[in-house]
């Protein structure tokens, strides 16, 4: 009972990053219909600059705030330098491009800071709470990583249900021609989403680091779980990515507590395809699919 | 028309042949190990090249498709009942059925599902080396025991060039061998109809489904194909390495395989085989530039996959169609400038079209 509630806890706690990663690649996809597999490694090098910060004795949150910031200018660049060009070129240009970008951060980041496993600051404890007799794996930097993710998502959904910048975000992806003809500078909206994307993305970086060890492939596999996430969310619905990020937490918690952690990514591919030969649309799917 | 191609093709493997012996006979055992590589190498990045310059889909997961075909290549190696031909060919079933299941979940999707798809595969493969660690050998992996040169190999071989086969040189046939028998397959699929098919899926899908192709089958079909090639890559690759393990069969491995495609070109065999060659080749000389530079071994290690990765990008930057693209475009170009300077004088008339209409569809995109 008591490992039952606790991986349920574990599970909740990691489906919460892997909704906030779901959440950068959905806001991609919305407006640009590219997935965009580079966000790992962007994340990735978004966390060392956060522990370079950190290691030149400035406090946690120094760091924290370096990172999310050099999330948003790197998004920002990487839209208008290198995805900028091919757009309106087939789809599977930029998805490639996006792939080179994996590789390239992978290096330049193994090139400054190593390949080595270096640990990674927690600003809360690691340790399960203690209630009564019995040891809950519900830590406080879990709740930090809850708490944060539900605020990101809730500004985020101010942003775009409340404000007119928002609005336009919103019309650029749904549709460009007749945005562009209503005065939204299009290009700018998709940098800008961009940037919120890489933003939200540094976040889960920063939080799967949290406590842990990183080194230039640990976000690897946060890209396969932020992906199947957001395909059980349906690809299209931030909500849905959410709900899918929480599912598959979950689940990949009671695979990796019941069975083995080696499994979890095999896990995470079972759940994407009978997703995908059951309910393509996602969890979620109500519109049905264009048809000829 | 048909029969031509075919002819061609079979035209081509002999020639290709003979340059393989020349090559194999006339090189050191450490060349004919780094043949057999680019062998390996070239054979799973035709079958990527097919799934990805045909049909226009993505595959992140042919490195791990190609651990499926080493590890089973090395556990029957270790039972040493069946043929070298038989093995690989079973190798090379077992992972066209694992394709065939991702295959049918993802490809009847549209888009980012099989990129996705392959990439959780490319990911998860390592873990399940790691879980069946009793089976499988874990982190250090199995071992390959590659079965005695035959008697009537090592004659033949004696016949032509009076030199004795060594292990590495007779893996660098069976390669070779592979590899041709593999790119002929392909190269008549991609020429017939199923290979127009594919075009057609790739170009326009409402098109091609007006024109009744089930874009389903024409997709699931595409990647079966392609794992298969994978498969067999693996199972070369098993014998030449000679040990299968997690660490062979990185994310990497899958992203190095993409770069070689798209820089030689997506959709053709022989930019496959240039991709094939560079990622042989390249590493070694990138990292002893490196470590001339004065960078560290660890660090001059990571120049190649930085290379690999600059590559893709400029490449799709700058010449979406890779080398063998560009080069047959600029071909092309002086071709039709040709016809069109000799036409001047005789006639004022507008430049007649130097593209026949059967010329070929689409083979650069």
């Amino acid at each position: 009972m008591q490992q039952l509630l606790n991986t349920l806890l574990t599970g909740l706690t990691l489906g919460m990053v892997y909704a906030a990663f779901a959440l950068a690649l959905v806001l991609i996809w919305r407006s640009t219909r590219i997935i965009n597999f580079a966000q790992a490694p962007m994340a990735m090098i978004t966390t060392y600059v956060a522990l370079t910060v950190i290691d030149a004795d400035y406090s946690y949150w120094v760091g924290f705030t370096a990172a999310l910031l050099s999330g948003l200018v790197l998004g920002a660049a990487i839209e208008r330098l290198v995805i900028r060009p091919v757009e309106g070129k087939p789809h599977i240009n930029a998805v490639i491009l996006t792939l080179g970008l994996f590789i390239v951060i992978h290096a330049v980041a193994a090139l400054l800071f190593g390949s080595r496993y270096r640990s990674f600051p927690a600003p809360f404890g690691v340790r399960g709470f203690q209630v009564g007799e019995v040891n809950v794996a519900l830590t406080g930097f879990g709740i930090f990583t809850i708490g944060s993710v539900v605020v990101v998502m809730l500004l985020l959904v101010a942003l775009f249900r409340g404000t007119d910048l928002g609005l336009m975000m919103r019309a650029a992806a749904f549709n460009q021609e007749v945005a562009r003809l209503l005065g939204v500078r299009v290009g700018r909206m998709f940098t800008l989403g961009w940037a919120l994307a890489a933003l939200v993305g540094s976040l889960s970086g920063l939080l799967i680091a949290g406590g842990s060890l990183v080194h230039p492939s640990y976000m690897d596999s946060a890209v396969v779980f932020g992906f199947v996430a957001a395909v059980l969310g349906g690809l299209d619905s931030p909500v849905g990515a959410v709900v899918g990020g929480l599912v598959l937490g979950v689940s990949l918690s009671f695979v990796s507590g019941y069975v083995g952690s080696e499994l979890v990514a095999l896990a995470a591919l079972g759940i994407l395809m009978v997703v995908l030969l059951l309910r393509p649309g996602g969890l979620f799917s109500h519109a049905t699919p264009r048809r000829v | 028309m048909a029969r031509s191609v075919l002819l061609r093709h079979l035209g081509l493997a002999v020639l290709g042949l003979v340059v393989v012996v020349l090559v194999l006979e006339s090189t050191s055992a450490f060349r004919n190990a780094q043949f057999a590589t680019m062998a390996y190498l070239g054979i799973a990045a035709g079958g990527l090249t097919v799934l990805t310059g045909l049909n226009g889909q993505l595959s992140l997961g042919h490195g791990a498709l190609m651990a499926i075909g080493a590890y089973t290549t090395a556990l029957l190696l270790q039972d040493q009942q069946l043929p070298l031909v038989a093995v690989l060919l079973v190798a090379s079933a077992v992972t066209t059925l694992i394709g065939a299941v991702i295959g049918v979940a993802a490809a009847r999707l549209h888009g980012p599902y099989i990129a996705g798809a392959t990439l959780a595969l490319a990911v998860a493969v390592p873990g399940v080396a790691l879980y069946f660690n009793d089976q499988l050998g874990g982190e250090q992996g199995l071992n390959v025991f590659v079965p005695d040169v035959p008697g009537w190999f090592a004659d033949a071989v004696y016949f032509l060039s009076a030199q004795d086969v060594s292990g590495s040189k007779y893996v660098a046939y069976v390669g070779w061998l592979s590899l041709i028998v593999t790119f002929v397959l392909l190269a008549n699929l991609s020429r017939s109809r199923v290979g127009r098919t594919w075009r057609a899926v790739r170009d326009d899908e409402v098109a091609a489904e007006i024109a009744g192709i089930p874009l389903g089958r024409a997709r699931v079909l595409a990647f079966v194909v392609s794992a298969a090639c994978a498969g067999l890559g693996g199972a070369v690759m098993a014998l030449t390495v000679r040990i299968t393990a997690p660490s062979g069969f990185t994310l990497t491995l899958s992203l190095s395989l993409l770069t070689a495609v798209v820089l030689g070109g997506l959709g053709s065999l022989t930019g496959a085989l240039l991709g094939a060659a560079l990622l042989t080749f390249l590493p070694q000389l990138v990292t002893s530039l490196g470590l001339d530079v004065g960078l560290s071994d660890l660090q001059s290690a990571q120049l190649a996959p930085l290379v690999y990765g600059l590559t893709l990008a400029l490449v799709i930057l700058l010449a979406p169609a890779g080398i063998v693209g560009s080069v047959r475009a600029r071909w092309r170009r002086q071709q039709e400038r040709a016809t069109h300077d000799y036409d001047l004088p005789t006639t004022t008339a507008p430049p007649s079209p130097a593209r026949t209409p059967g010329d070929e569809p689409g083979g650069d995109k």
